[in-house]
Formats: structure tokens, sequence, C-alpha cells
């Protein structure tokens, strides 16, 4: 399978898009752009799979490599394994659902399509990267598309959230941008991921480029203490701005600290390792307690994300093989889930026109598919067995609770007591939103889901689902590449 | 004497050009609307043709040379020339001395491509002033402005001390050394503490004419009293002609000196770069904000001047190249909105994209690249710099660069909130965009698309020498 394919899509969708006239063809055009691009995705998988049953020990599959700029040695390398291909199914079943809920966009709907299949373009270029400079292109192409989707169509202070967001962003990718430079040159002008994984890098240089490069993409994926971004940038943004953020930005992050922190500099991680888990630990407690005390629907979910990420973030510093599946499953089910939760919120707030929980009540009377929705995401988000929530977070703690010293079992019962300020919030939420009588006798009269949110919801939550009944797919596409990882931590 | 027509092509080319004008001059009055597309077609020309027939080579005793590098280097700034004659194609027509302006334009033109081609310190200063002189004179061209008179006195008065600078440069190195051919002063270097004391009075004044902090003074006042085509030639032809020139001076003439310019350009990078962008935070008439962001460019260029490598003059060539399609990309913006509405500040962009949107989104493209964000060209442009300027493995240093990149993004991004979020209720009404501005925009918008993207160009400016 050609990747070029996986960027072709989105690029023609955009240009397509800027060409069209009316909105109700704008609309048509990202939808059906968006679904070839999942289609592509599961294409991606099932050649994937169909590789590996063959035999096939490559690391990366499908390479496509084009030199650049000979001068740099900079080539346009792409290459996939199995957290990319998981990535990549991620970011297309979120797109997808993001083009759907934001059906009734007015204002500007042509700029708003086009800059959220830009955004989508630079989440795809991402995770198919294998070099470092293209790989930095796309992180950073992301960043605007952002800005001014929140500038525009957001809501609240979003002047302000619109800016912390660009340049908090920003500053990640100037920490990447100097770390990136120092590998190439220590590398001897190489951007391959691939030959700088196989170089033995002195120890004294990966302690001084790895928090440069950690805590560069840290910033993207909300590591304590650079996580004030994302509750203001979440709940400023427009719904399908949401999405993208939570469900794709953010594991932009995630990715980039595995992929390109840990992987390449193995003895850098194990030096700040510790560094690592008590932050994502105070993430965890700090971003469960927190959520317990806010108001807005938005807010809250913005919250609960940095304690979520702060799970898979605790795992990946854990450094083992089974942890590191975890952190890739929690990025992978969280993704699906807070889109689908956003989702869920701006459904909610574009009938009622209010996201503070005390001020609604007794929407399932009205609205019953997307209250059922709401609970199931929620307790997807509380980990209820059978949806995916449960399976990540289950193989995380699993885990972290293989390296056996007090400090490493410490913070793993620290973020596994976090569980039970979840189950607080979440039930205190939809308990409140959902039961009891309506409080506002406007709400009597609201619609239910219409076709295209529906959709939306039914497509996020077949991924919820299928992960949670049958976790092994992702698993065993995970585990051989987090296995790559390992091995390369453990030297050998 | 066919060599002598190959290797001056380009000067010859020129001075055919001003002749032909002051004969026009002379000769009866033809309306601005007839004349201006001639004249722009004749600069299109100029520029295609600088393309064909390089031969490397001396003239004159090694006086004047050429090599295919300083061919292109050529072709930049005709380029650049030709770009600005569309551009201001509003201004233009409405001059009162339209061959007038172009002869000073091009006699400026004439003396950065001798600038470009000098082999010895002599041709090299009085191609400087040729350089110079005719910019102050085009600064005065909005006659009945006061301001326009007071930019072009700042600019002959900060130009004539530079001036003096560099002549007192000059004859010192003459009197250590005994020549003053580029070609036989790095083996007389001695380093001594006179001979650097030389090299600094040379370098004030390139910093002088390349607005370097602390010689950035009398940027901002010009650039805003000038007319907006004075402005942008200023900005971006002239720049890139004397950070070719300052290019082959050090890491040529003054190559045994490195360790002592390297520390000294480091030193000015940082102070270029952050006073630039903390006096482009709060600028609220856009010529004097692309004034303060122009020095900070400046700082990085200089990151990139640092490199002192091939690879390092490679890539300040290319970024110029970047920085001048941006920042005439973003000039033009202003020069159609400031010609049919004489607004000039950024508050009153605000709402531009609603009736605008054309002149919007090229505004916008243009900052973002003169920001540095993919993927336009200037994040190749920049990231290529501090390539080359990390090879020298300070840390520090880049990341300095990297850290005013954001603040950069503040301002930037304060224009661009101005043109697509903040509420106006009187945004400016719709503009008609003529023709030539219309092609000169499009031109500048593609290549700051695809620039980046095709990497050979860099390829090909590396394969230069």
């Amino acid at each position: 399978m050609n990747l070029l394919l996986l960027l072709g899509i989105p690029l023609l969708t955009g240009l397509l898009v800027l060409l069209v006239s009316t909105k109700v063809q704008v609309r048509w055009v990202s939808f059906v752009g968006a679904t070839a691009q999942l289609i592509a995705s599961f294409l991606l998988f099932f050649a994937f799979r169909t590789e590996i049953a063959d035999q096939n020990t490559a690391q990366f599959l499908f390479e496509v490599d084009y030199t650049l700029i000979e001068s740099f040695n900079i080539h346009f390398h792409l290459g996939v394994d199995g957290i990319s291909v998981a990535m990549i199914l991620l970011t297309s079943f979120v797109v997808v659902a993001g083009i759907l809920v934001s059906w009734n966009i007015e204002k500007m709907t042509k700029e708003f399509y086009f800059l959220l299949i830009l955004l989508s373009l630079g989440a795809y270029g991402f995770f198919l990267s294998l070099d470092l400079f293209v790989l930095f292109f796309f992180l950073e192409m992301a960043v605007i598309p952002k800005y001014l989707l929140i500038g525009i169509w957001g809501s609240g202070k979003k002047d302000y959230s619109a800016n912390k967001l660009a340049l908090m962003l920003m500053g990640g990718s100037a920490l990447i941008l100097v770390g990136m430079l120092g590998l190439y040159f220590i590398g001897g002008h190489e951007f391959n991921i691939v030959h700088l994984s196989k170089l033995t890098i002195s120890t004294d240089y990966q302690h001084l480029i790895f928090p440069f490069l950690f805590l560069g993409f840290g910033v993207f994926t909300a590591l304590f203490p650079f996580h004030t971004w994302v509750p203001d940038g979440h709940s400023s943004a427009p719904t399908a701005g949401s999405m993208f953020l939570a469900g794709i930005s953010m594991k932009l992050g995630g990715y980039g600290c595995l992929r390109v922190a840990i992987y390449l500099l193995p003895e850098g991680a194990k030096e700040y390792a510790h560094i690592i888990i008590v932050l994502s630990s105070i993430a965890i407690l700090y971003g469960a307690f927190v959520t317990m005390m806010q108001k807005d629907l938005k807010y809250m979910n913005a919250y609960s994300s940095i304690s979520h990420v702060g799970f898979s973030l605790l795992a990946m510093a854990m450094l083992t093989q089974t942890a590191i599946t975890g952190a890739l499953m929690q990025m992978i089910s969280h993704g699906l889930m807070t889109a689908l939760f956003f989702a869920v919120i701006g459904m909610i707030y574009d009938r009622t026109h209010t996201r503070m929980v005390d001020e609604m009540g007794g929407l399932m009377k009205t609205m019953p598919f997307i209250t059922t929705v709401f609970f199931l995401v929620g307790f997807c988000s509380l980990g209820l067995p059978g949806l995916s929530g449960f399976v990540a977070e289950m193989t995380v703690f699993v885990g972290s609770w293989q390296v056996d010293d007090w400090f490493h079992r410490a913070a793993t019962i620290a973020a596994i007591m976090s569980i039970v300020v979840t189950a607080v919030y979440i039930l205190r939420a939809i308990g409140s939103t959902a039961m009891g009588p309506i409080k506002n006798p406007s709400f009597a009269t609201l619609k239910d889901a219409t076709w295209n949110e529906k959709l939306a919801a039914v497509i996020l939550l077949i991924g919820i689902i299928g992960i949670g009944i049958a976790p092994s797919w992702l698993s065993n596409l995970l585990k051989p590449a987090a296995e790559i990882i390992t091995n390369r931590i453990m030297g050998k | 004497m066919n060599e002598f027509f190959h290797l001056m092509k380009t000067e010859l080319i020129v001075t055919i050009i001003i002749f032909l004008l002051l004969f026009i001059k002379l000769g009866k009055d033809i309306k601005n609307e007839q004349l201006l597309p001639f004249i722009q077609f004749v600069l299109l020309v100029n520029f295609i043709a600088s393309f064909f027939y390089n031969v490397d080579g001396s003239l004159f005793g090694d006086m004047f040379y050429t090599n295919s590098l300083i061919a292109f280097e050529k072709s930049i700034l005709s380029l650049g020339v030709y770009l600005i004659s569309l551009l201001s194609t509003d201004w233009l027509k409405k001059t009162s001395h339209l061959p007038e302006f172009f002869i000073l334009m091009l006699s400026a033109l004439l003396g950065m491509c001798l600038l470009l081609s000098s082999g010895n310190l002599l041709i090299f200063y009085l191609s400087l002033e040729l350089a110079t002189i005719p910019i102050a004179a085009m600064s005065n061209f909005d006659l009945i402005k006061k301001r326009s008179s007071e930019a072009a006195m700042k600019m002959i008065l900060s130009s004539a001390f530079s001036s003096g600078i560099l002549l007192f440069g000059i004859s010192l190195i003459y009197g250590i050394t005994g020549t003053i051919v580029f070609a036989e002063l790095p083996k007389l270097a001695d380093g001594s503490s006179l001979f650097i004391m030389a090299f600094v009075f040379l370098f004030s004044s390139f910093a002088f004419k390349l607005s370097i902090v602390p010689f950035h003074l009398w940027t901002a006042d010009v650039y805003e009293g000038s007319p907006i085509a004075v402005t942008s030639f200023l900005s971006v032809v002239s720049k890139a002609a004397i950070a070719f020139v300052l290019l082959t001076v050090l890491s040529g003439v003054f190559q045994p000196l490195q360790d002592i310019w390297y520390v000294l350009i480091v030193v000015l990078s940082v102070a270029s770069m952050l006073i630039g962008n903390l006096f482009a935070l709060r600028q609220e008439n856009i010529k004097r904000f692309l004034a303060f962001s122009s020095i900070a460019q400046v700082g990085f260029i200089l990151v990139g001047v640092s490199g002192n490598s091939n690879i390092g003059i490679s890539s300040v060539v290319y970024f110029m190249l970047i920085y001048m399609v941006s920042n005439l990309a973003a000039f033009g913006v202003a020069s159609v909105i400031s010609e049919q509405t004489g607004k000039e500040n950024i508050s009153d962009y605000k709402g531009l994209y609603k009736n605008n949107p054309l002149l919007g989104w090229v505004l916008a493209l243009a900052l973002f690249s003169l920001a540095g964000i993919p993927p336009t060209a200037g994040f190749f442009g920049k990231l290529y710099l501090l390539t080359t300027g990390g090879a020298k493995g300070s840390y520090l240093f880049i990341s300095i660069a990297a850290l005013n990149m954001i603040i950069s993004l503040f301002y930037y991004l304060r224009v661009v909130r101005a043109v697509f979020i903040d509420k106006n209720d009187q945004p400016i009404e719709k503009l008609t965009i003529q023709l030539p501005v219309k092609l000169a925009l499009f031109v500048c918008s593609v290549s700051i698309v695809l620039l980046g993207i095709m990497g050979w160009i860099f390829d090909h400016i590396e394969s230069l020498h």
C-alpha cells in the first residue's frame, strides 16, 4: 500500500473544499473526503496485518523515501509500524465524527472545513513521518489551524485562549527544534529516525537533549505543569475544534514523546523517568480533583483529559513493554472517548445553550439518544468493563505494577486511586444532567439528535465498544512496536 | 571585448534601461498609464535575461568579478525590483515624476549589482554610495508630505555618517596592508588590534545599512515616512544586496578573523532579534511594524551568517529570496490599502477579511511565512538558518533564536487576528485590485507556498558555489 495515498486524500479534499462554492457542497466534499480517508486507513490496517501474517519482520512497512533537500540530508521518508497504524485509525475516526458534528456551522463554512482538514493533514503526516524534519514540519503545520479555529468560531474568552494555545504550542515546538538540531549534529547530519535509532549516542548527550524533546512534546500532550493551555483551549474551541484538540492533537505529543524522545534517547529516558512519573502522578490526581470542582461540562472534560493523558505519560515512563502498550492503548481509547465526550457536550449545548451542570436536568426525557451516548462515554471514562477505557487503564496498571520498587508502586497506587475520584465526578455530572425533573421548562421541547450527530456518535462508539470487547486486535498491533522500543531501552 | 559584454551583462542592461528612461523623459510627455506597463515589461525582460549567458570571470584587474552565485543574487535583486514595480501600480500611476523614480531605483540597482561584483575596496565604496544615495532621493518622493522629506533627511544623514565610518575603516586597512584588493587581503590580515579596529569600522557601516541593533535607530522613521514602494525597496532589495556582500566579505576577506567576528555576529544577532521583536510588539503603524519585524529578521539572517560555511551562504541567499517574496506580499497589501483608503494602522485592518478575502489571505500567508510557520517557505528558510548556525554547537544561541520565533509569532498573530477575527463596524470597503498588483500578489503567494516544499531550489543554490 502506498502511504502517499493517506496524505493525498486529505490534500485533495482540502483543495476541493477551496474550489467548490456552496456550503452544502463544502460539507459533502469534506464528508466524502474524510470517509475515503477512513476507508484508506482501514485498508492500511488490513494490509499491515497481512504483511505481519506473512512474517514480514521489517520494523517499518510500506516505506516511501524521496530526497527533499540533499544538502541537509532531509528526506521525505514515510513508513508505518503498529503504533502509527493505530494512530492513523484513531485520527480518521475522529475526523469523520468532527466533520459530521460541524454540519450546522454557518459562519465562514468553507474556511472552517478547510482548517479542519489542514489540521488533520498535519496529524496524518506527523504519524507517517520517519524523518525528524518532516515530522516537525507536520507538527507545526497543525498549530495555526487550531489558533484560527478557536479565534474565529470559538466562544467565551476565545482571544485569550487562542493566543495562549498558539504560543504555548510554539514554545513546545521551539524546544523540540533545539533537541532535533542537537540530534542532527550528534548523529552526523542525520534526521532519519531509523538511522538515528541505530546510533549509540553518548550518555552525556542523551541527558542533555532528552529534556528538550520530552518537554517539547510534553507541552503538546499536557504534561504537568505545561497543561494550562488545555482547559482554556478546549473550552473556548468550537465542538469539532475541541474534538480535534483532545482527540488528535494531544496524541501528537504523546506519540512524539515515545517515538522521538524515549525511543531515540533511552539513556535520557532512564535518567529522567522518575521526574516524569512524579509529574504525571501529580497530573492524574490534580486533574481528577480539579475536575470534581468544575461546573462547566467542557472544563470538566478538559481537566479530566489532563488526568487521563497523565495515565499514558505515567505508563510510558515505566519503560516496560506492557506499560508502553498500555500507554498507547490509553492514548487511542482516550482519543475516541474524549472526542465523543466533546461531541455530546456540543450537542447538548446547541440545544440547551448552557454547559453548566446545575442548570440542566431531566434531559433523558427529551433527548434519549444523546443522553444514552453521554452515559456510555461517561462509563468509558470511569473505566467500566466492556468499554475501551477499562482495557486501556487495566493494561496501564498491570504494566506499571510490574516494576517492583516502592516508588513505582506508590505512583501506580496513586493513579489507581484517581479512578474513585473519576467515578464521583462522572456519575455526578451525568446524574444531574440526565436524571431528575426537567429544571428549565424550555428544555421540554428539545429535539433529539439529527442524522449527522447520530452517525458521528455511532462511529466513535463503534471504536470504543470494539476496543472494549475485543482488545486483542489493538494490543496485537501495538505490542511488537512497543517491544522494539523496550528492547532499545534494555539495550538489546 | 566579447567577455566584457558577457560578464557585465546585468549592469549593462540596467544602464541601457536608465538611459532609455532619460530619453523618454526628454521627449514629449507620455502619460503614466502608457509608460508604466512599458517599464514593467522592460524590468521583466531584465529579470529573465539575468538567467542567461552567465559566465565566471573577472575584469579590470580583478576590480570586477562575477560567478554563478553572484549572477543568481543579481537575479533575486532584479526580481525584487520587478515585483515592486507591479505592486506599487496604484501609487506609481499617480506620481508626477514616473521616469525619474525608476531612474533613481535602477541606479540604486546598478550600484547593488556592482557592489556584489566588486573585487576591491575602492569599487566597493563607490558602488555602495551609488546604491544608497538614490534611495534617499526616492524617500522624498511623496513631495507634499512633510514626513517624506523628514525620512529623506534622516536617510541621507545616517548614510553619510556610515560612509564616513566605512572610509575610515578602508583607509586604516590600506595603511596596514598596503592593498585594497579583496583577494590579497586575507593573506595580509595580521589580526593586530589596529586591523581589528579597521574591521569594526567596516562592519559598523554594514550594520548601518542592514539596520542591525544598535545601528537601527533610523529604520523605523525612514520606513514610516517614505512611500511604500520605497520602503519595500529599502527593506527588501537593498537589505538583500548588503546581506549578500556581507557574506562574501566576512567569509572571504575577513576569514582569518573569524573567531572574532563570530562572537560579534552572535551578540548583534541576539540583540537585533530581541530589540526588533520587543519593539514590534507595540507598533500601530503597519510600516513601522514591518520595520521592526525586519530588524528581527536581520537578526535571524545573522544566525546563518555565523555558520561561516558554504551551506551557510546558501541558506542566507535562500532565506533572502523567501524573505523578499513574503515581505513584498505584505507590503503589497499594505500599499493597496494605503493608496485607496489612506489607512495604515493595524487597527484599521480589523475585519479586512469580510470585504477583501483575497487581501486577507495574502497578508496572512505573508505573515505566517515571516513568522516561520509551515507549510509556508519561511519555515524552511528559518530552519535552514538555524541548522547552519547550530553547526557551531552553541545550544544557547539556537535556543534564544527559537525563543524569538515565539515572540515574533505573537505580534504576527496580532495582525492576523485583526484581519480574521476582530469585529469592526466599519471594515475597509471592497477594494479594486489592479491587474499588475494581482499578478504580483499571485507570484508572491505561489512562491511562499512552493519555494519551501520544492527542496531542489535550495540544492540548486548550494550547487552554485
